[in-house]
């Protein structure tokens, strides 16, 4: 047989090859440039790859931003609004001056990514991608390593002693046809305390990395929502790594939204670390979205817990893939993970991956994942009081909720989440 | 207060028929207690008067206060004074004890047209209607019935009844899986209830409940029928000599 001429590019081989850096050279550049070369060796993801498997990344990869119509919240107020925070604004992927808040807190060193790059020297350079670069690696990402490379913008945090208040991110979407890319970078020193706040649909598709440094001792809390735009798309990274004694906090609320997959890769590196990762998704109808977790315990004594909850309606689909990677020499690990969905309807589905990999003989891992519709019993208990049924549907699906909640720390953060979900239901009360 | 007229019910889901023809009066004021066999129907006509899923009325009628309720939803029937005290009582892990007793009465409140209770008031009542069938603050704020002993749940289900001041309360073996202690705890807060505008259907299998909650009247149901009524000294009867002469007597 002759051997065959050779291939055609494909559709992703032409877009990759025909990307190019940010102009300018800057101490990023180096960075951005071993990203965009790992891309192009791993190449984007298709819809035959086994991590893509549940979730198709057409949408995601495809040249052009597929359009998304505005959504108008109403007369609802801003999320967090009730918090005393620092405000940091970017509308379709574009930092807002206006709308932004002086940078300036006690404690912390906040910066763009767009002015920080002007630079040659910066605490970042040896920071910026290196996170990213260790999570792509058993499993490949490759839109995080395509933010690394092409990202303008985002916000560059490093915590150096006590902060006052949460930073909080805003994501405003104004164009159907944005498609944005950040990517913030935050480093906590030894000790350190901080909450990020993170809120908005951000574009019609968007693409964020964020990584995470905790240092020793430190605590990083972070609370996310997504916006409530039903056609917005967002494929999202949080790649962390702990040192000793640190914790890491994440929760994140997913309501509406046609495509959403977000990445969560945590390494415990340091003895008796914490991390949590939850997440509380509500779908209705034309909804995907995904949350793929993967941790791995590389320390000992240390723990996680992930909990990830998905309410899902009229054909919505969830999708979860967790993995608990404990390596050889991870003694007293202790490992949590549990999925769940509540289908509202026969319509919707959920398909969920939970993985254990464990090297160390000594650990304690568990992990469940069930799909459920709500319980007759209780429901027929609650109306039996008064309660009147589509009442008593939303306090079992906020009660459904509640664990991946429960993990937000702060009273306040979890009353304003609760609301939020509270909301999304009584909208949809027949 | 309830009448029961002629009522037939089938389950949903099989050809079996549970309840053939019951008829029962309770009369504002007064307490009425079923007695019986093992599926004889009591729960079932517990259920069916509630408005649980799964029953089909093929004939008859339930009537509160002249009101059919056989058409309503079940919440209908609680916003219209109709209560059971469930055998098992369901927990729901994620909802407070509080917010759902809280949520209850609301809601009940507003179907009847009256105004909400604030947060303060009703915080005061139910301290104090807590305090008396022993139900300490911790109980109060878990979730509904979680991890709540048999007793407790039985008492959780008597300070809802104490909450919300049903018209016609109908009691589903609420002895069973209590001991001494708990169900004269129990009974206290039943009698408590009793007054003129409120009546009782107290389902049991043993008369030992019966000595605390004293009835007026005594029914025996078999085979979905009441068999026979009487006075207190009824119950005393079916505890001297069993369900067999009763049932052979009928028969």
């Amino acid at each position: 047989m002759m051997a065959a001429p050779q291939a055609k590019m494909t559709a992703n081989q032409e877009y990759l090859a025909g990307l190019h850096l940010p102009d300018g050279a800057t101490w990023a550049t180096a960075a951005r440039g071993a990203a965009l070369d790992r891309l192009r060796a791993m190449g984007l993801p298709e819809r035959r790859d086994e991590y893509w498997k549940f979730t198709r990344p057409d949408t995601l990869t495809q040249a052009e931003a597929p359009r998304a119509a505005l959504f108008d919240n109403g007369d609802e107020a801003e999320i967090f609004g009730g918090v005393e925070r620092l405000r940091i604004v970017f509308v379709d992927g574009v930092f807002d001056a206006e709308a932004s808040d002086d940078l300036t807190l006690e404690g912390v060193r906040i910066e763009r990514l767009a002015e920080a790059g002007q630079s040659d020297i910066h605490w970042a350079k040896d920071t910026y991608g290196v996170l990213e670069e260790r999570g792509q690696t058993p499993v490949a990402r490759p839109l995080a390593a395509l933010n690394t490379a092409l990202a303008t913008d985002g916000v560059l945090i490093h915590v150096m002693g006590a902060v006052s208040k949460p930073i909080n991110l805003i994501y405003v979407h104004k164009s159907e046809t944005s498609d944005a890319i950040l990517h913030n970078l935050i480093k906590l020193d030894s000790g350190t305390e901080v909450t990020v706040l993170e809120n908005g649909p951000a574009a019609a598709r968007f693409n964020k990395v964020m990584e995470v440094e905790v240092g020793d001792n430190a605590t990083f809390h972070h609370v996310r929502t997504q916006g409530r735009d039903h056609e917005r798309r967002a494929a999202t990274h949080i790649f962390a790594r702990l040192g000793a004694e640190s914790a890491f906090k994440s929760f994140t609320m997913t309501a509406n939204g046609v495509m959403t997959r977000n990445e969560c890769v945590i390494e415990l590196t340091g003895d008796d670390a914490i991390a949590h990762v939850a997440g509380a998704a509500m779908g209705d109808g034309d909804y995907h979205q995904d949350d793929t977790v993967f941790i791995t315990h590389d320390a000992e004594r240390c723990e996680s817990r992930q909990v990830f909850k998905k309410v899902l309606r009229n054909g919505a689909t969830g999708v979860f893939q967790g993995k608990i990677l404990v390596k050889a020499g991870a003694q007293k690990t202790d490992g949590y993970q549990i999925s769940q969905s509540l289908l509202l309807d026969g319509d919707s589905q959920f398909l969920a991956k939970p993985e254990l990999e464990i090297y160390a003989d000594d650990v304690a891992c568990s992990h469940g994942s069930t799909s459920g519709a709500i319980d007759e019993d209780a429901l027929y208990y609650l109306r039996a009081r008064g309660v009147p049924k589509s009442i008593a549907t939303d306090l079992l699906t906020l009660a459904f909720l509640a664990e991946a909640v429960e993990e937000i720390e702060d009273e306040g953060l979890r009353e304003e989440i609760n609301s939020r979900l509270e909301g999304w239901l009584v909208r949809r009360r027949g | 207060m309830l009448e029961i007229k002629n009522l037939h019910v089938d389950l949903e889901e099989e050809e079996k028929t549970i309840l053939k023809g019951v008829n029962l009066t309770v009369e504002a004021g007064k307490v009425h207690a079923i007695m019986g066999p093992n599926g004889s129907g009591k729960s079932t006509l517990s259920y069916v008067l509630s408005g649980r899923d799964g029953y089909r009325v093929t004939e008859g009628s339930a009537t509160l206060e002249g009101v059919d309720i056989l058409a309503m939803e079940p919440e209908e029937r609680a916003a219209a004074g109709l209560f059971l005290a469930f055998q098992y009582p369901v927990e729901i892990p994620g909802v407070g004890n509080m917010t759902f007793l809280r949520t209850a009465m609301n809601a009940q409140r507003k179907a009847r047209g009256e105004d909400e209770i604030s947060a303060a008031d009703f915080l005061k009542l139910v301290r104090a209607k807590a305090k008396t069938l022993k139900i300490d603050a911790d109980m109060l704020k878990r979730p509904v019935n979680v991890g709540f002993s048999g007793g407790e749940k039985k008492r959780n289900e008597i300070l809802q009844m104490a909450m919300l001041e049903p018209k016609m309360c109908i009691l589903d073996e609420t002895d069973s899986g209590l001991d001494v202690d708990a169900m004269k705890l129990v009974s206290e807060g039943v009698n408590a209830l009793r007054d003129a505008g409120r009546g009782f259907l107290v389902i049991t299998h043993y008369q030992r409940l019966l000595d605390h909650i004293k009835p007026d009247v005594v029914h025996i149901m078999s085979d979905g029928r009441i068999i026979k009524t009487g006075g207190p000294e009824l119950a005393l009867e079916v505890e001297k000599n069993g369900y067999a002469d009763i049932l052979s007597e009928v028969a």
